[in-house]
């Protein structure tokens, strides 16, 4: 057996090297890439439509199977192709922003920040106000709008502590103060290991340490901003 | 602002009337013939009781037995990559579209004392289902099942999977994901889907007469009460008719919001 089943206690939190080398076939797209991400660091992904960039999100939460090749997080194999086994989602710990959000919808927004096994209280409390979420705690998802819903969203998967943070597209919806919240928060010294997908190259160049540009699957090109 | 209402063609409207008349006529017949001065006593007589108990009896242990079997059954056809889908599928809906007769006859044929099962039941744990209250709740299970499934993968299938996954991502074990993700969002199909599969079970008619035969209060339903008065007392009939139509609209409670008006 070459994976492990179970990350060692305490792994959560503390930020996870990423390194890929793998190929998955999903209908027409295929993914074909080799990348290494530091602890800590906080990697860009920009790229046409279908070039691959949400799929290789979901590789890392645990919702893609590679067909070839490997992956660790943290030093781990969490996915093998040779091995039938992997490290399922809910031991991964990652934290995840799809590009539409996805709240629970029938929990509360305090509910749906809280709802990592990993959420402390503190944890909540603290991103609720960092967010400025405080003042809709109690609204149902329904009752948000797209940019509040977002804030919940990057809220909620940062709440965990996850050691690898993933972003799909997160502020799209977001007017320039709640872009900064969440910039700042990403900046801070405890942020975890980040892959962010953008659209903006702005965005890309002002948070990012590396941006990759991926097309058709593969990583065309890479550098600093 | 409101949408402006979407006329309908004449042609259609007329159409669209009568079929409500086809449906509305035979309540407001059976509402018009109702023997409302001796409905008191009618609904007193012990026969009329005891087919009342057997008849709750029996349709609600179905619902529940069908609501133990149908969620798992209803999440593995919606989630799991089972072999042979279609052909499961299939199967689940095939006493939906049996004659409840041909399905009743099946029972007697699998669970009798000398069927494929019930010879075993009855030889090592001494257990006879046929012409039995148990022999009834098995007939109204079978024909019951169908209407809670195949509603609640509906939902399943509806809903699709995103949360869940999104549950998962965030550290939420596959059970937590179930108890605080799937199942408060699948409670308003549960209960449409119950509330069904109730009222399928009790009206159920020709399976039960097959397999569990028509015992004054013990395999008696409603139903069956109501034939056999048919003939020889129509009153009596009429009020059993009475009392299944006002247990079916309270049933039909809990999908309210969908069949009944709520305002």
């Amino acid at each position: 057996m070459r994976t492990q089943p179970d990350l060692p206690a305490g792994a959560q939190g503390r930020p996870k090297a990423v390194d890929l080398t793998g190929r998955l076939v999903r209908g027409d797209l295929v993914l074909d890439v080799a990348l290494s991400v530091q602890p800590g660091e906080i990697v860009a992904v920009v790229g046409p439509n279908g070039a691959g960039k949400t799929t290789l999100l979901r590789l890392m939460a645990g919702l893609e199977r590679l067909d070839d090749g490997r992956l660790l997080l943290g030093g781990l194999i969490v996915d093998d192709a040779t091995d039938p086994g992997h490290v399922a989602s809910h031991d991964r710990c990652v934290g995840w922003v799809p590009q539409d959000r996805l709240l629970f919808p029938h929990l509360s927004v305090a509910a749906n920040v809280g709802f990592s096994p990993g959420a402390t209280p503190e944890r909540v409390d603290h991103l609720l106000n960092a967010l400025d979420l405080r003042s809709i705690a109690d609204r149902r998802p329904s009752e948000c709008s797209g940019g509040q819903a977002q804030r919940v969203a990057v809220a909620r998967a940062l709440a965990g502590s996850p050691g690898l943070l993933l972003l799909d597209e997160p502020s799209t919806a977001l007017d320039g103060a709640s872009r900064q919240r969440i910039h700042e928060l990403l900046g801070a010294d405890d942020h975890p290991t980040t892959l962010l997908v953008t659209h903006d190259p702005v965005e890309a160049a002002g948070i990012a340490d590396r941006i990759i540009e991926l097309d058709a699957g593969r990583i065309v090109a890479a550098g600093t901003p | 602002m409101s949408r402006t209402p979407t006329r309908a063609p004449r042609s259609i409207l007329v159409v669209a009337l009568l079929g409500i008349a086809f449906l509305a006529l035979p309540v407001v017949g059976l509402l018009q013939r109702a023997p409302w001065s001796s409905l008191d006593d009618l609904l007193g007589r012990r026969a009329v009781l005891d087919a009342l108990r057997v008849s709750l009896t029996v349709s609600a242990l179905a619902a529940a037995i069908v609501l133990v079997l149908g969620t798992p059954l209803a999440w593995m056809l919606a989630r799991v990559d089972i072999p042979m889908r279609r052909l499961v599928r299939a199967l689940i809906v095939l006493p939906m579209v049996l004659p409840p007769v041909v399905g009743g006859t099946a029972l007697l044929f699998a669970l009798g004392r000398r069927g494929l099962v019930g010879q075993w039941l009855d030889r090592w744990f001494d257990i006879t289902l046929p012409f039995t209250m148990a022999g009834a709740v098995v007939a109204a299970t079978f024909v019951a099942l169908p209407f809670y499934v195949m509603t609640v993968e509906g939902a399943l299938r509806t809903m699709g999977d995103d949360l869940e996954q999104i549950a998962g991502t965030l550290g939420a074990s596959p059970l937590t994901v179930l108890r605080r993700i799937t199942l408060p969002r699948l409670l308003p199909a549960m209960g449409a889907g119950l509330a069904l599969a109730w009222a399928r079970a009790l009206g159920e008619f020709g399976a039960t007469i097959t397999f569990a035969g028509n015992l004054p209060g013990r395999t008696r339903t409603l139903p069956l009460a109501t034939f056999q008065a048919l003939e020889s007392d129509p009153e009596a009939a009429l009020a059993l008719s009475l009392v299944l139509l006002a247990v079916s609209l309270v049933v039909l409670l809990p999908t309210r919001d969908r069949w009944l008006p709520t305002r």
